[in-house]
């Protein structure tokens, strides 16, 4: 079986948030950056596949070359080569159709991609792959099982979950679940060796118009001071009074 | 020309984010000088959807769709836009429409802006605000397609009654069989989901352990909330992640969310920052937490929840 994981290289979960150039640029300026945790756990997914049911892992991201350490932490966790579209991403379809170009070039049975990425949230590359590939798609998926050309895979939906039943060529939306927390890995020092010498391939992008523009950013109006109170009563009566939600 | 809008509903009912949708739906079409067409599917009555502006419903009846399906859905709707001529299609956040809407941004060569926070800036050019970076910030974007698809966040917008009268009308899409089946649905029905909660309670490691989930469920009981938990419980094991909220769990964007014992992480209040108001109860009084919230109570959890659920229980008798 041969795994492509879609790796985001996004802000570590404690950034702040700031922009530049009359909010038109996120500023990077002091933010360290990691694989996207929804990624990650399909990445690990993804070394357990080559593990016990042997499977090639291929790793790519659609991005500068800032990206590259990004990308050998996952070859040091344990995928066996990357590849680095070189491309600043502008929107999620232009993005998706990269993916879809590495994609039909690589002829992979499976792709994991993480549910959203953790800086722009939107939520839609993995899905846009798939149909762009004529490929099956599984969205908030907490659990896969392969097995030859036939997957089972568990999705989180409002209020609970579901069992689906599909087929390869697989696309899937991946995130907390697939893996517990406990099961990530961390590249140890004999892992950061070998990724030195994996491949790292660079790929010019494929023509691709992105629908949206970001013009603006903005951050959130600060917030009033808290009103501490000393008894429950006085909670329920500024709840009921003044904030009006019960 | 038209907005479409495509309503969710659950047996037989629409769920109250797509009667949101439309609300939204009727802001954006009368911006355009246009009208409002809702889609739905094994849907509701039409005059709910009148009340918030919807002025046609194409309905699809086909027990076939009884299932949700994401590529079939998402063609249904793509088919009815064409129908229709539509220029905008408005939907929800909800984990199906997030499910959907990649493959119906394909379909109808559609810009999609997910998370959309208010209506949009301006018309021409088609100019949405959406939250970003988890609800740390927010982006205004440009469609640059003919055709604009807008994913509403819950509770963004809120619902607007705007009286029409809703004329419904068979819609009979062609269907292709999915190549994902459904094998099962195991859904908590009994209780009340964070997806669709006002009100969310949640818990973080000063609960001390699963064993004083209690506190937290009655409260949550006497208010009709939902319960969450913080990573760090969820990590433990003390929660199922699914009631995991922050960066990379779940977002909440409820009237009301209380957190017990729950310090404060950024990455926690990145998941709540769409709640409109926040109530914390920490024994820490320099617990992070009290400065995104709104009231709060510095006191034990084991001594101040039990107390604020009875006198809830009280005031909700007395105000029934």
């Amino acid at each position: 079986m041969k795994i492509l994981v879609c790796i985001s290289h996004v802000p570590d979960t404690t950034s702040r948030i700031n922009f530049t150039d009359a909010d038109t640029q996120f500023d990077t300026n002091g933010v360290q950056f990691v694989i996207n945790p929804n990624d990650e756990f399909g990445l690990t997914r993804a070394m357990w596949f080559k593990e016990k049911q042997g499977a090639s892992v291929h790793v790519v991201n659609v991005g500068g070359a800032e990206t590259e350490p990004t990308l050998r932490k996952a070859l040091a966790i344990g995928a066996d080569e990357a590849i680095r579209v070189n491309m600043n991403p502008t929107d999620g379809f232009s993005v998706a159709k990269q993916l879809a170009a590495v994609v039909s070039e690589g002829g992979y049975d499976l792709v994991i991609a993480g549910r959203e990425s953790i800086d722009y949230n939107g939520g839609m590359v993995a899905g846009m792959l798939a149909k762009l590939c004529g490929a099956n798609f599984v969205n908030t998926c907490i659990s896969l099982e392969i097995d030859g050309q036939n997957a089972t895979a568990i999705r989180e939906i409002d209020g609970g979950k579901e069992t689906l039943s599909t087929s390869l060529p697989l696309v899937i939306g991946g995130q907390k679940g697939l893996v517990e927390e406990s099961d990530l890995r961390i590249p140890n020092m004999r892992g950061i060796m070998q990724a030195r010498s994996k491949p790292l391939h660079v790929k010019e992008p494929v023509e691709a118009t992105a629908e949206t523009q970001v013009k603006q950013f903005e951050k959130p109006a600060p917030k009033g001071a808290v009103k501490l109170v000393d008894d429950v009563q006085s909670l329920i009566d500024l709840l009921h009074n003044e904030a009006k939600v019960i | 020309m038209s907005v479409l809008v495509y309503t969710e509903s659950e047996q037989g009912k629409f769920k109250k984010a797509a009667l949101e949708a439309v609300s939204y739906a009727k802001g954006i079409a009368d911006m355009m000088g246009s009208q409002v067409t809702a889609l739905s599917i094994n849907g509701g009555d039409a005059s709910d959807l009148g009340t918030y502006g919807a002025s046609k419903l194409l309905q699809v009846e086909d027990g076939s769709l009884d299932k949700f399906q994401a590529d079939t859905y998402a063609s249904v709707i793509a088919q009815a836009a064409k129908a229709e001529g539509a220029d905008v299609v408005v939907i929800t956040s909800t984990a199906n429409s997030k499910f959907l809407a990649p493959a119906l941004a394909i379909e109808l060569k559609a810009g999609y802006i997910p998370n959309a926070v208010a209506l949009p800036q301006s018309a021409a050019p088609f100019q949405v605000k959406s939250s970003v970076f988890t609800n740390k910030a927010f982006a205004l974007s440009e469609i640059s397609t003919p055709v604009k698809l807008v994913g509403l966040s819950k509770n963004a917008y809120g619902l607007h009654e705007a009286a029409t009268t809703c004329n419904p009308e068979s819609f009979s899409p062609e269907l292709a069989g999915s190549s994902v089946e459904v094998v099962s649905v195991d859904k908590s029905t009994d209780k009340v989901t964070i997806a669709d909660a006002e009100v969310v309670v949640s818990g973080g490691r000063g609960l001390k352990g699963p064993e004083n989930w209690g506190l937290i469920e009655d409260l949550a009981e006497t208010l009709g909330a939902a319960t969450a938990c913080s990573k760090p419980v969820s990590d433990m094991g003390w929660r199922p992640h699914s009631e995991h909220v922050g960066q990379t769990g779940k977002p909440v964007a409820s009237t009301l969310y209380i957190a017990v014992g729950i310090s404060g992480a950024i990455q926690h209040l990145a998941g709540i920052n769409s709640s409109k108001v926040k109530v914390v109860i920490n024994n820490d009084p320099e617990a992070p937490f009290f400065k995104a919230a709104d009231y709060g109570i510095v006191g034990d959890a084991f001594e101040v929840v039990p107390a604020l659920t009875e006198k809830l229980k009280e005031f909700k008798a007395q105000n029934a």
